[in-house]
Formats: C-alpha cells, sequence, structure tokens
C-alpha cells in the first residue's frame, strides 16, 4: 500500500497543482495514459467544487490518496458548507450556480470517468468525495 | 494558458493552449470581454492546444454561445479530442455547438450560416 495526502488552499490557481500531483503521485505505477487522463478530469471537478461551491471567504481542500496493487482512491474532502440534497446536486445538469456559467456537469463527469465514486456531506461541516479506479 | 486570436470578418478566431479549467477560463473570459469588438458575432475557439478542459470549460463555451445567439451569431470548436470530447458529448454541447477538423471549415461553415441569415 503507498498512501499520499495534501492540504491546500481553496483558490482557483490550485487547481492545476491539484491535478498534477495526484497524476505526479501515481506515475510509478506506469498507468495508461487514458487512466491518469480520466483521473486528473475527476479530480478537477472535485476539487473546483470545493474552491467554488464550499466556502465564502476561503477554506481548506484536502486530498487524500491510497494505492493498494492496482486499486486506486482518491479523497477530495472540505470543510465547507456542504450539500444539502446529495441525489439533487449529483444529477445531470444541475447547478445552483447558473448565471455563473457552470453547466452542472460535475458529479456526471466523476461518475463517468471513475469506476465508483461516493458522496457524504453534511451542512456546514463539509463533504467528501471518495472515487476509485482501477489502473489498467 | 496561453491565447492568441485574430478577426476574420465577423468572427474572432480564438487559439486556446495549456489547461482550460476554472482558473483558467476567468483569464479566457477577461481576454475576450477585452478584445472583442462590437462588429463580431461568431467566435471560433481552436482548441488544438489545448492539453485538459473539463466542465469549467463547457460552461465557459457556452456561456460565450449564449452571448453570441443574442447577435445572432454562433460559437463552432475546431480540434476536440480525447477526454475533451468525451466531456463535449457527455454535456450535449455537440447538439448546439459544432466541431471542425481545421479552422478554414468552420469560417465557411459560419458564412455560409451568415448567407442564410442576412
Ligand atoms: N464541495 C461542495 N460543497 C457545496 N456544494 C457543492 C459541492 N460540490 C457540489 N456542490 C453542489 O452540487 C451542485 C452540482 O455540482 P456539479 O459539479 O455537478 O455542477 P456545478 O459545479 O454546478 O457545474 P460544473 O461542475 O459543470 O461547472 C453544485 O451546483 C453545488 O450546488
Ligand atoms: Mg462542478
Amino acid at each position: 500500500m503507498n498512501k499520499m495526502e495534501i492540504k491546500f488552499d481553496a483558490l482557483s490557481q490550485n487547481e492545476a497543482f491539484a491535478r498534477l500531483a495526484v497524476s505526479g503521485f501515481l506515475l510509478y505505477k506506469n498507468p495508461g495514459i487514458n487512466d491518469m487522463e480520466d483521473i486528473k478530469m475527476a479530480v478537477s471537478e472535485a476539487v473546483t467544487n470545493s474552491i467554488i461551491h464550499a466556502y465564502k471567504d476561503g477554506g481548506t481542500v484536502r486530498i487524500y490518496c491510497e494505492i493498494h496493487e492496482n486499486e486506486f482512491m482518491v479523497t477530495v474532502e472540505d470543510y465547507g458548507k456542504g450539500i444539502e440534497d446529495i441525489a439533487l446536486a449529483r444529477r445531470p445538469l444541475y447547478t445552483s450556480k447558473p448565471h455563473e456559467e457552470r453547466s452542472g456537469m460535475g458529479f456526471t463527469i466523476m461518475e463517468t470517468f471513475m469506476d465508483s465514486i461516493s458522496v457524504s456531506s453534511e451542512k456546514d461541516k463539509g463533504t467528501k468525495i471518495i472515487m476509485y479506479k482501477e489502473l489498467k | 494558458m496561453k491565447i492568441d486570436s485574430i478577426i476574420s470578418g465577423n468572427t474572432f478566431v480564438i487559439h486556446l493552449f495549456g489547461d482550460v479549467d476554472h482558473y483558467s477560463t476567468e483569464f479566457i473570459k477577461k481576454y475576450i470581454y477585452d478584445n472583442i469588438i462590437p462588429d463580431i458575432k461568431n467566435i471560433v475557439f481552436n482548441l488544438e492546444g489545448v492539453e485538459f478542459m473539463d466542465s469549467s470549460g463547457i460552461g465557459m463555451v457556452l456561456g460565450r454561445y449564449k452571448e453570441m445567439s443574442e447577435k445572432m451569431g454562433t460559437v463552432a470548436l475546431v480540434g476536440v479530442k480525447g477526454n475533451m470530447e468525451r466531456i463535449y458529448t457527455l454535456s450535449g454541447l455537440y447538439r448546439i455547438i459544432k466541431n471542425y477538423t481545421t479552422i478554414d471549415e468552420a469560417l465557411k461553415s459560419i458564412k455560409l450560416r451568415d448567407g442564410v441569415y442576412e
């Protein structure tokens, strides 16, 4: 087993760092380019959500990854406002910010690009996304 | 993120390079507002140099489409590939915004469309 944890400010300039940190951690497994790109996409969606939706005046995003054999797990967590209706939030094209040019595709993309995803959230405590993918 | 552009008739051709995420879409939007001229009613995004794009890119393209639609214009894409193509399909964006292999092709179809609308 191999694990990695990072915490960083919920600022949009850290989105690229988050994607590269996770893909850099995976590099030694020699994953296929498709797996790598899929994971970058899913991480970008989860991290962007924490940055855009979770906080009003800034906060922290935590990423935690584990690799067991060929099973990859990534957790993206924030300590912000939480999601009141998770089923509604996960619906394709649903966004609470249509006026800010959001397309409401983040959760759908995470579900499509990873093998499985679980979402837990508590009002004013935060949101935790856990995603799995088998590396090929 | 690096941006280049040229104006061809009433169309703004924007070449994007690098990653299109939430952070860089803010730059792209500002670049467009700073450089667009009133005559422009169409935008072509050349994505051949884009290495990564997520849902923020989809939202940004849709936003520009809404603005150009108000002027009876449109938005076209060039060089959608890989995972970008998957989210382009998944989001349904492909139904309203076409993807072309070359800029010339995109400009030609916009000209044809203008001919019909004018
Ligand atoms: N970390 C979070 N904290 C609070 N609310 C969230 C969080 N993540 C998602 N949400 C809520 O779930 C909704 C759906 O998220 P999703 O990522 O699918 O779409 P979006 O972020 O609105 O748009 P897009 O991802 O296409 O830019 C958001 O509009 C927001 O209301
Ligand atoms: Mg999102």
